[in-house]
């Protein structure tokens, strides 16, 4: 924890208490963080760009989204958590008001219903919920008796299933895993017992079969492939098997920047977005690799210290169940094209190629950041 | 602050742990694949995109006896694109429909089939074709470098010569048989390509490719070219069906010519039909009197006969086991040069009744009847010469003039060049020989050179070939008029008429067999039909090879 936490020790070794604070604080951002995306954000603007076959166009629209992701990021983070606090049930219902408006008269986007146009831009509610959700619960139980209570839990499953059902619907498996993940970690943070833990394990398996009577035949495919991927190689194994040969043929050190021909000779596909780790793997190697892997790791262990360190539960909460959400990401995607997990539509965060999730994930760590910069207040 | 004291402080911990244990397996999920199963994985990628392609060899020529090429393979490029990818909307994909001449009809909806990721457009366009079209730099277009095989003798050598398929194959006649002497070795480059099969990059040529090896045949281009025309003039103007003419050399059992009518342009790619077949080597047919010369000879070797042994063949006609033998004139008593000169069944079946039965069949057989001979050419057919353990003497009667077997062109051929070598059968070559091959005896010296000066009659004004005499040489030959075998029988109008000569007669430089198949009009007699073809191939060839005359000019 000493490195994760040094700007707060560089502060306290000023004067301890002292009402002054560091230029990191007035703007409320938190230094590890910025660094930690910023190395983020270059790396993946150099993987994209061999992803993208040195398209210089892809490259500056990328760019585009990024500076509008930091922009995201700086506001979210000047935003007090007491505002969070306030608008969070408001928040929560519209998106879900949202996702029910996208079910009944969506745009059909890629054989799914996801979009809702509202005129001048396209809105992706199931995207708004990845944010929603954790704040929503985070709200039901920052003033409720901790450990909650079995009512309480109801309640908080309700509220993550609603949402995630109808995303599932949509059907966007990946999100709906995504939204429901990192809610039964705001249940772990608010410290759920472990036989309630243990019982939804136990049911999780029970549902499971059931699961599989309402899952889509493509999502059923992409089970059973992801189970076998040799079972049928030339239709949905073909992404897994690309992108296993994609990171196995990369060895220690890659073949080299924009020299990989998995993604250059259009065998791996999606390689500009959901299967860039493996256009990393290819090019830069284990090594390559497992520096994307720490950088997210330094993410994801700085935002949980911080998470940690809140004075509040609701900021405890929150910031916990917005840094699951990045994890998840991360992990679905890189297990996905690893071949642990079944390939589910999701980008690598910050990397991938694709503007939506990377501004929910930025506004999302721009919370993380307001929580950061704003305990001692709270505490005081 | 609360959280030191926190009940809770644990379970974070634990959940810590489990994201830690969660960046864990994928690093170790990474290490798996890029170490572990880094080589067999390397090569499932290398399987993908690096290829071996074929560099085209040159395909070996065929020449003549006179190094004068008859088939020659000339590098030309064919021209693909990928519908799925090529843009027909570029401008400069309308000026590349003039400069390769497509066909927009039978062209665009080939294009828009967007599921094709292969289409030639042109194949086998000429370089200078090529330079042209390749100077629009039109993305997409793709070229390929193939040979063209280009036959200079066009139709007068195709049968012989067979043709290729468009991979460079051959397909027919000398082309299939020598395919593996010519075709050489392709060549083998290190490449990459994409999935859609585009060459990205070229590492290494793995292999040169070798080129194939030329065959020089024994054909003598301008004796084809004089036969071929021949035989084309002679075949539309006695309204047979087809002909063929072989041309040999006694001297050495080379072949100098081998040539059919119809025939077909090997320089057009089309499919195989009864033009394509080599007529002189797969069409059998029944011989009839030009068989005559051979029951002579037998009658020679006996030594019962000489040239001036009398045979009555009066009424002109005899009965034989109850059946008929007849001529087509009662010419009385003749000697054996008559019987050839005027074709006398009834003469030539009393000589063959009289001769122990086996000895003509054992000729026959000797001769190459109902053998494959030694040119082993794709399709060549037997023919039939049957034995028989007790010959009937209708059957034997009927073998002294032709009838009851089947003989090729070639055959016929062969057995009179036995004739014309002073009685030694030699292997027949397609291939230019410096030495003759040793041969074996067959027919006594004495016996064949009195057959041939016997058979100097059958040109005379008197006999059955008058028109095959050719002037200032001693011409002697033996022709045939047999009726053609049909459904039901002997046909009543259709004839396979043939002349057979030896040239000049003295020593002789060439053995010409000229044979019409299925002649409806008239004449129909050999002698005026396929005898005067012989005289128009054999007086140019004569020439052709500056060979004296031996006669005064009459």
């Amino acid at each position: 924890m000493s490195i994760l936490n040094f700007p707060t020790l560089w502060s306290k070794a000023r004067k301890k208490g002292s009402p002054y604070v560091t230029i990191w604080e007035l703007l409320h951002l938190d230094l590890i963080l910025v660094f930690a995306l910023s190395l983020l954000l270059v790396v993946g603007l150099i993987i994209l760009y061999s992803a993208a076959n040195q398209e210089v166009v892809v490259l500056n629209r990328q760019i585009l989204r990024l500076a509008l992701a930091w922009l995201v990021l700086f506001v979210c983070a000047q935003i007090p958590p007491q505002r969070y606090l306030f608008w969070a049930p408001y928040f929560f219902a519209v998106s879900l008001g949202l996702l029910i408006a996208v079910l009944l008269l969506g745009h059909i986007g890629k054989g799914a219903k996801r979009w809702l146009d509202v005129g001048f831009i396209r809105i992706q509610p199931s995207e708004l919920l990845k944010i929603s959700l954790p704040m929503m619960l985070a709200y039901y139980f920052h003033d409720k008796s901790l450990p909650p209570r079995l009512g309480n839990v109801i309640v908080a499953f309700l509220i993550i299933f609603i949402p995630a059902g109808l995303i599932a619907k949509q059907p966007d498996l990946g999100t709906a895993l995504l939204i429901t993940g990192s809610g039964l970690a705001v249940l772990v943070f608010a410290g759920l017992s472990w036989r309630w833990l243990v019982g939804a394990l136990v049911s999780v398996v029970c549902i499971a079969p059931l699961m599989w009577h309402f899952m889509h035949t493509y999502q059923r495919e992409r089970i059973l492939t992801f189970l076998n991927p040799e079972r049928d190689p030339l239709g949905s194994g073909y992404h897994i098997i690309q992108s296993k040969i994609a990171l196995g043929s990369g060895g220690l050190f890659g073949k080299g920047w924009l020299q990989g021909t998995q993604s250059h000779l259009q065998f791996l596909p999606e390689h500009a977005t959901d299967f860039i780790f493996a256009v990393c793997g290819e090019e830069f190697g284990l090594v390559g690799t497992l520096i994307l892997i720490s950088i997210n790791l330094l993410i994801v262990g700085r935002a949980l210290y911080i998470s940690m360190q809140a004075s509040d539960t609701f900021s405890r909460l929150l910031a916990g169940g917005l840094t699951l959400t990045f994890f998840i990401s991360f992990f679905v995607n890189t297990g996905m094209v690893t071949g642990l997990l079944p390939v589910v539509g999701i980008p690598l965060p910050l990397v991938s190629y694709g503007g939506t999730s990377m501004v929910t994930l930025m506004a999302g760590l721009g919370i993380v950041m307001s929580i950061a910069t704003r305990r001692k207040l709270i505490a005081a | 602050m609360h959280k030191n004291n926190s009940p809770y402080r644990w379970r974070l911990w634990f959940l810590c742990a489990l994201l830690a244990f969660a960046f864990l397996c994928i690093a170790w999920r990474v290490v798996t694949l890029t170490l572990f199963e880094h080589t067999f994985l390397q090569k499932q990628g290398d399987a993908r995109s690096s290829r071996f392609v074929a560099i085209p060899a040159h395909r070996g020529m065929i020449l003549d006896r006179n190094n004068e090429p008859l088939a020659i393979s000339t590098p030309v490029s064919s021209v693909w694109i990928n519908p799925k990818e090529f843009n027909t909307h570029d401008p400069k994909f309308a000026q590349l429909i003039p400069i390769l001449s497509l066909d927009r009809t039978t062209l665009f909806p080939k294009l828009a089939d967007k599921h094709r990721e292969f289409l030639y457009l042109k194949r086998q366009i000429s370089p200078a074709m090529a330079n042209e079209a390749k100077a629009l730099h039109l993305p997409g277009l793709h070229f390929q470098e193939e040979f063209r095989r280009y036959y200079p003798e066009s139709e007068a050598l195709a049968q012989l010569l067979g043709t290729t398929n468009i991979d460079d194959q051959g397909q027919e006649g000398l082309e299939l048989a020598y395919n593996s002497w010519l075709e050489g070795t392709t060549g083998l480059k290190h490449v990459t390509k994409d999935r859609l099969g585009q060459i990205i990059d070229e590492y290494e040529t793995v292999r040169e490719p070798k080129p194939g090896q030329s065959i020089q045949l024994s054909i003598d281009r301008r004796i084809q070219y004089v036969a071929y025309h021949a035989l084309q003039q002679g075949v539309e103007k006695f309204h047979a069906e087809a002909g063929s003419v072989v041309i040999l050399d006694p001297q050495n059992g080379e072949v100098l010519a081998m040539t059919n009518y119809p025939s077909f342009n090997p320089n057009v790619r089309a499919p195989s039909d009864a033009e394509h077949r080599n007529r002189a080597i797969t069409d059998v047919f029944e011989p009839g009197s030009t068989i005559k010369a051979f029951t002579v000879v037998n009658a020679l070797n006996s030594g019962k006969y000489h040239a001036n042994s009398q045979i009555e063949t009066s009424p002109g006609w005899m009965i034989v086991a109850g059946k008929q033998v007849k001529d087509v004139h009662n010419k009385g008593l003749l000697n054996l040069t008559d019987i050839l000169k005027y074709s006398s069944n009834v003469g030539i079946t009393k000589i063959a009744l009289s001769l122990p039965p086996n000895s003509l069949w054992n000729l026959l057989h000797n001769l190459g009847f109902g053998q494959l001979t030694d040119l082993q050419l794709p399709g060549e057919r037997t023919g039939s010469l049957e034995n028989h353990f007790i010959w009937h003497p209708f059957t034997l009667a009927t073998l002294s003039f032709g009838y009851g077997m089947d003989s090729t062109a070639l055959q016929l051929a062969q057995a009179y060049n036995v004739i014309a070598s002073g009685g030694v059968k030699r292997p027949l070559s397609l291939f230019r020989t410096d030495t003759p091959p040793p041969g074996k005896r067959i027919i006594d010296p004495r016996s064949a050179q009195a057959l041939i000066t016997m058979m100097e009659a059958v040109v005379d004004k008197t006999g059955t070939a008058p028109l095959a005499k050719v002037p200032g040489y001693t011409t002697s030959g033996k022709t045939s008029t047999a009726r053609c075998v049909g459904k039901a029988g002997y046909l009543k109008h259709n004839y396979n008429s043939s002349f057979v000569g030896i040239i000049p007669a003295e020593q002789p430089r060439l053995l010409i067999a000229v044979v019409l198949y299925n002649l409806s009009g008239t004449p129909y007699y050999g002698g005026y039909t396929a005898g005067p073809i012989f005289a128009d191939i054999a007086g140019q060839t004569l020439h052709l090879l500056a060979v004296p005359p031996t006669q005064e000019m009459t």
